[in-house]
């Protein structure tokens, strides 16, 4: 009996967390008034919730079974993937969003996503066309 | 205090109900997204809700036979995912 008091006390903390961060992730993204800022909440809350329900399937399996290693990697591919996506939705919202103007890049004469050269394939465009 | 064992089966009990309510909050915003971007999103984290959802019913059953599952739910989320802003970037997934 004591032998299984400290392993379950540690899953069933990892699993309020991921659950708790993954419902903090799901509300932002209801909340939160913006594409850009909707942004912000599932890619970040909802990864760290699912990692932390794998870290808890794992210690169950080390805690009552043989033990595995398997949801390392889930783990991995969705922390390596995450921002992947992101980057592809918030391309997606920059070129098509029409009501948020692209803020002003620092430096460079424009973002490089909106710099696609011409459809001839010349790759010395003089500009690069308007956005939209 | 409650006793540990019923602190997992409460836990478990939590985790379940806020991955459900996470779901259904995520499929609201599927709904009524104003942009095309918010709908990828939207479905980018259900798909990441599932995972969460398998995870939690393996843990409840106690096997591990759900593993195949969610890592096959993570590869389609991201590829379907990727695939979707693709084809409305370029109008085009394979150029």
């Amino acid at each position: 009996m004591t032998g299984t008091v400290i392993p379950e006390i540690l899953i069933a903390i990892c699993l309020l967390m991921g659950a708790l961060f993954m419902l903090v992730g799901s509300f932002g993204l209801l909340k939160l008034d913006s594409p850009m800022k909707r942004m912000h909440a599932p890619t970040k809350a909802s990864t760290l919730g699912v990692g932390a329900l794998l870290l808890a399937s794992m210690l169950h399996s080390f805690a009552f079974d043989d033990g595995s290693l398997h949801e390392i990697l889930i783990m991995a591919f969705l922390f390596v993937t995450a921002p992947i996506s992101a980057n592809f939705i918030a391309k997606v919202a920059i070129h098509r969003g029409r009501d948020m103007p692209t803020p002003e890049p620092p430096k460079d004469q424009t973002w490089s996503t909106l710099d696609v050269p011409a459809e001839t394939g010349s790759p010395d465009a003089p500009e690069a066309p308007v956005r939209g | 205090m409650i006793a540990p064992d019923r602190l997992y089966d409460l836990a478990l009990v939590i985790a379940f109900a806020a991955v459900a309510l996470a779901q259904i909050l995520a499929m609201i915003r599927l709904v009524i997204g104003p942009t095309t971007g918010d709908r990828i999103l939207a479905l980018d984290t259900m798909v990441i809700d599932a995972i969460g959802m398998i995870v939690l019913v393996g843990l409840a059953q106690g096997t591990q036979i759900y593993f195949e599952a969610a890592l096959i739910f993570a590869m389609l989320g991201f590829v379907s995912t990727v695939a979707y802003a693709r084809f409305i970037l370029r109008g085009d997934i394979i150029e």
